[in-house]
């Protein structure tokens, strides 16, 4: 099973990083008045069931992919 | 007297490590190191130092894949039986990833490694690593990270405030930590963190001496920690 996590730093918080980015994106030209940066995780998952496997990954964002205080993901599956 | 013994964790990517050990022996420790990959604490450890550095290459996020090693496991037993536990700069980032200090530490606000001297005020005494010090003192220790703010939501925040665990600030806002926090305890007080480090300001020769009643606090705690245990 093919688990897609989305994390993206949570709204209001200072991402310095998505400063950095619009600031060369604007530079470039680009109308940009906002750039946040997240990190994507593509997972392959040893089970069969789109339920366990999205209940799974919702787990692991919780024990290590993603921090809650900072952070909010998204998960999707790919069925099959 | 015979010195306390103090464990300096070593992690793959640690690079205060060896500094750590030298200050802490200098300051009357019985400083040793010890491998991330231990299952166990060396015996008659009496206090933790989490040294900095950029351990298991800042993967994911700062801290979160050390919080994994197998001496944690040991650590958090130490800690949680009331042992001193000290986490500097990526030991602080460590120590919140492993949920025993609260908050998260962030990028720098100005999106750059910051690498200098700061003025830090003692906020707190209530803990070992501040007993030395009074409540107002200003010590001066250097910084060198890139993910140095602290942070706390509201809720988090008002906890801290609430349960006396913020110890150090910065005098001013140099890197857009929440409330200028620079170190944190946690509720017990036996756990602190902090970016500025303490091992690089402990001789006169290299410059401001601000690390040294932080360390002393920490040998100190070992010490009583250890004879309360026989």
């Amino acid at each position: 099973m093919k688990v897609t996590v989305l994390i993206r730093p949570k709204a209001g918080i200072l991402d310095p990083q998505g400063e950095a980015v619009k600031g060369s994106l604007v530079k470039l030209g680009f109308p940009v008045s906002r750039a946040n940066v997240g990190r994507l995780v593509d997972l392959e998952l040893d089970v069969s069931d789109a339920d366990a496997a999205r209940a799974q990954a919702d787990h692991m964002c919780t024990e290590l992919l993603a921090n809650g205080l900072i952070e909010s993901y998204e998960i999707s599956v790919a069925d099959e | 007297m015979t010195a306390p013994r103090i464990a300096v964790i070593t992690f793959p990517g640690s690079n205060d490590d060896g500094d750590a050990v030298l200050a802490l022996s200098a300051l009357g420790a019985d400083a040793v190191t010890s491998w991330h990959a231990d299952e166990a604490l060396p015996a008659g450890t009496a206090g933790v130092l989490l040294p900095g550095g950029f351990s298991y290459g800042d993967y994911l996020r700062c801290g979160a894949i050390a919080r994994f090693a197998p001496v944690m496991r040991d650590i958090a037993r130490f800690a949680a039986a009331g042992g001193p536990v000290l986490g500097v700069c990526n030991g602080f980032q460590i120590l919140c990833e492993s949920r025993l200090l609260p908050g998260v530490l962030r990028p720098n606000r100005q999106q750059r490694f910051m690498c200098r001297d700061v003025n830090v005020v003692v906020e707190t005494t209530r803990v070992p690593f501040t007993a030395g010090c009074a409540v107002g003192d200003e010590l001066v220790i250097p910084v060198k990270n890139g993910e140095g703010a602290w942070y706390a939501d509201d809720e988090l925040f008002a906890q801290v405030v609430a349960g006396d665990q913020i110890v150090l600030r910065y005098t001013e806002d140099v890197n857009g930590a929440r409330d200028r926090v620079a170190g944190v305890a946690n509720e017990a007080g036996n756990v602190m963190g902090l970016m500025p480090h303490p091992e690089h300001a402990v001789d006169p020769l290299l410059g401001p001496m601000g690390g040294v009643p932080i360390l002393e606090g920490l040998i100190e705690a070992a010490r009583s920690w250890r004879a309360a245990l026989v």
